[in-house]
């Protein structure tokens, strides 16, 4: 693979974007790819919207994705997706969790929640996945596995051994979690599209 | 072995490999998992130090006594530093020196972005600047090196894109140095009185020519030949964002950002056509590089101000700016950042709000609390500056003073630079009121311990600072604590204090809601009793994220309280219907 893939993943804090993230880049490296991820911590991160930048090729030199070069946008959050359109390439895939957390402004009332997200976006981007993420979890027998659930949704896209995979969940996760999360990655990475 | 590390953890790892033996810091962002993963390499010594002063005298007198040292800061923290780092400049080391400033243009997490570039030139000692992790980790064995070789303190600059991005490393063995058994004595190196800084002075100068001697072989300051229409001087990540848009072009990569290699400029100058310095926030080398008579293009097309992004490159060469496609909706609700459900401070700021206080603020997660619906703080300048600068607002206001103003400080900020401002209250008679938030914890960049919070960076338990016995030692005869979470004792407190033409400290104590070790005993999660409920939105206006507007309840909509709730109670006590009660 000459070209350098860059997913752009969006969500809000909490969410577990970023241990998703290093999931992603630990199985990429693994897999025999350069790597790089960036993201911003601090004040950001008080509750606020969160964006991991993964790149992975050949050859990585920058460590963000330049504005409109985005291959996958992988949003954990509806509303989130919406705030990141602008950064996607021509043809770009969208790996959505149907998910809605409200922003502080809608819930005391001033604002509203946009209305079916999901239904725009099928309707503008060709490659649109929306995965019910939670449901998986719940499936898999842990509520908080959404994260890595949602990451087996992302793996289809990469021509990565399923080996590769667990052996990055292993790596990245408490002992006592990584039976649950290998199953939740197992849900997600057969999901309905 | 291969691995996947940030910068910061990058730069720990680089510590160790060096054998550094005393590492000391203050937390601030982007530069606090420096620390925070050097702790688990044993054989260092780590500290979080009160401030970074103290952190970077901690680091020179191991360095004096023979023992490599590090000291990291964030950009802001060099200033308090600086102190000691202009005159260490002069004394040099004994073993390395080597202080890590982490800048971050674009402000993600501070209060200004200022360029600390410049504090190499200022400071008159060399500076490297690493463009990903593997580059962090080598460029501290390096700056140890050069520390030692040209007996000068060494800067490594990151920034926030270099400290918090992650890449391949690869890695070494540790060096192995054993600890000094004595101190070398040294009066004209050491003691810094006139006769002997007039003799170092120049020891400076003839030290910097040697260090930009240095700098044109050193074989990490790279040149990169290829197309020569365009050539493209950079370092750190603007370099990866300008190789990644121009990657048959030129290339002056620079890893050493003070000084500059003037032979190879000149020598990569003469061998492109149009020459560029791609450059984050300030000129830095494009002023130098204009000294040395070099046609060069820079920040007539490149920003000075915010960070830099691959696009910035193409824009600036190119002088084309992509069109952004058309927004899928005309309007998206913001997501700001905003204290945490149960936050100790939220009752605070409430009352302080309601009382039309003017809040001399500080740094730390209470900043938030500038913000609206809160919108209860009217300044924030620097760590300490809201008891100093309360200070300035009292005598301005001469006879006008009392009831107008009050001070309000973190208990890590009052621990970095709020002590000699209390100080300066006791001793000049201010009749200043100041309300620590004692939550224990330096929660903004963490959950870092500090001296108030009973235990050390290295998990040990320790003296426990106590804020009492300190401010009456300083001189405040008047000190209360209360209950962050007693919306009437707070308030009843800040009114008599706040009125009482004397210097007061107001303690208010309750663990951070995400403290590791201590937990406030709270109640039960709340509801809301919508038939009582009358809609007045006033529990909406202490900006808490349990709480929510349900339009569709009762009358005239009611407020609705949802699982994020941890019974703090505060919004219940600012309900005038008592519609806020326990349980389900």
């Amino acid at each position: 693979m000459d070209r350098v893939t860059n997913i752009l993943m969006a969500g809000v804090g909490g969410q577990g974007v970023i241990l998703a993230s290093e999931i992603v880049s630990e199985a990429v490296m693994r897999a025999g790819f350069d790597v790089k991820k960036s993201e911003v911590h601090g004040m950001a991160q008080r509750g606020g919207s969160v964006t991991t930048h993964v790149r992975f090729g050949e050859k990585v030199y920058s460590p963000l994705i330049k504005d409109g070069e985005v291959d996958i946008l992988f949003s954990f959050e509806l509303l989130e997706t919406v705030r990141y359109l602008g950064t996607l390439r021509e043809g770009a895939a969208l790996v959505v969790n149907d998910q809605k957390i409200l922003p502080p402004s809608v819930t005391l009332g001033r604002d509203a929640y946009p209305g079916d997200i999901a239904g725009m976006l099928r309707a503008r981007y060709a490659r649109f996945e929306l995965i019910d993420a939670p449901a998986v979890a719940r499936q898999a027998g842990n509520a908080r596995a959404v994260n890595v659930a949602f990451v087996g949704a992302l793996s289809r896209h990469f021509d990565i051994p399923e080996g590769t995979w667990h052996a990055a969940i292993e790596a990245m996760l408490p002992p006592k979690l990584v039976e649950v999360n290998l199953k939740a990655f197992a849900l997600g990475r057969e999901t309905q599209r | 072995m291969k691995v996947l590390l940030s910068g910061n953890e990058a730069f720990a790892r680089g510590a160790w490999e060096a054998g550094v033996s005393v590492a000391a810091a203050y937390p601030g962002t982007p530069s606090t998992e420096i620390l925070e993963n050097i702790v688990q390499y044993k054989d260092i010594y780590a500290e979080w130090s009160p401030n970074e002063k103290v952190a970077l005298e901690v680091a020179l007198g191991s360095a004096i006594a023979g023992g490599r040292a590090l000291a990291c800061m964030k950009h802001v923290g060099v200033n308090v530093a600086a102190d000691p780092l202009f005159t260490a400049s002069y004394t040099g080391v004994g073993a390395g020196l080597v202080i890590i400033t982490a800048d971050d243009p674009e402000m993600h997490s501070s209060q200004n972005e200022q360029d600390n570039r410049n504090y190499a030139r200022f400071a008159k000692i060399p500076m490297l600047e690493p463009a990903d992790s593997q580059e962090a980790k080598d460029f501290v064995r390096l700056a140890f090196e050069l520390s030692e070789r040209f007996d000068t303190p060494v800067f490594i600059r990151s920034t926030t894109r270099v400290s918090h991005a992650k890449s391949i490393v690869e890695l070494r063995e540790p060096e192995k140095r054993p600890a000094p058994d004595d101190i070398a004595r040294n009066f004209e190196k050491f003691v810094m009185l006139p006769r002997n800084a007039r003799m170092r002075h120049p020891v400076v100068e003839q030290r910097l020519r040697d260090l930009a001697a240095f700098a044109d072989t050193f074989e990490h300051n790279e040149l990169i030949t290829q197309e020569t229409d365009i050539g493209i001087i950079a370092s750190g990540t603007a370099y990866q964002y300008a190789r990644e848009s121009y990657p048959g072009k030129s290339f002056l990569k620079l890893s050493m950002a003070y000084p500059l290699p003037e032979k190879k400029i000149r020598e990569f100058a003469a061998r492109v056509k149009k020459l560029y310095v791609f450059e984050e926030l300030d000129p830095f080398y494009e002023d130098q590089i204009r000294a040395m008579g070099i046609t060069v293009t820079g920040k007539d097309v490149f920003p000075v101000c915010g960070e830099f992004s691959p696009a910035t490159a193409s824009a600036g060469i190119s002088g084309k700016r992509p069109e952004p496609p058309a927004p899928l909706l005309d309007h998206l609700p913001a997501r700001p950042p905003n204290m945490c459900p149960g936050c100790p401070h939220r009752g605070i700021f409430h009352i302080l709000k309601t009382m039309k206080l003017f809040v001399s603020g500080d740094i730390g997660c209470y900043t938030l609390a500038a913000l609206p619906p809160v919108s209860a703080m009217h300044t924030c300048i620097c760590m300490g500056a809201s008891v100093s600068g309360a200070m300035g607002m009292d005598k301005a206001l001469r006879g006008n003073n009392l009831g107008k103003a009050v001070a309000v400080i973190g208990d890590s900020t009052f621990v970095h630079s709020g002590i000699t401002g209390l100080l300066d209250i006791a001793y000049n008679q201010g009749a200043c009121t100041v309300i620590i938030l004692d939550n224990r914890i330096t929660a903004m960049t963490g959950r870092q311990e500090h001296p108030g919070t009973g235990f050390t960076l290295m998990g040990k338990p320790a003296k426990q600072l106590n804020y009492e016995t300190l401010c009456r030692a300083l001189g405040i005869d008047h000190i209360r604590t209360v209950n962050p979470y007693d919306l009437e004792q707070v308030r009843s407190a800040i009114e008599e204090e706040v009125n009482r033409p004397e210097a007061s400290v107001i303690l208010a104590q309750a663990p951070c809601v995400l403290h590791r070790r201590e937990f406030r005993q709270s109640g039960p999660a709340l509801r809301v009793d919508t038939q009582a409920c009358i809609g007045c939105r006033a529990c909406l206006q202490i900006g808490c994220p349990a709480l929510e507007w349900h339009p569709g309840e009762g009358a005239k909509g009611a407020a609705f309280i949802n699982g994020l709730c941890t019974g703090c109670a505060v919004c219940a006590q600012v309900c005038k219907k008592s519609a806020i009660k326990p349980g389900k």
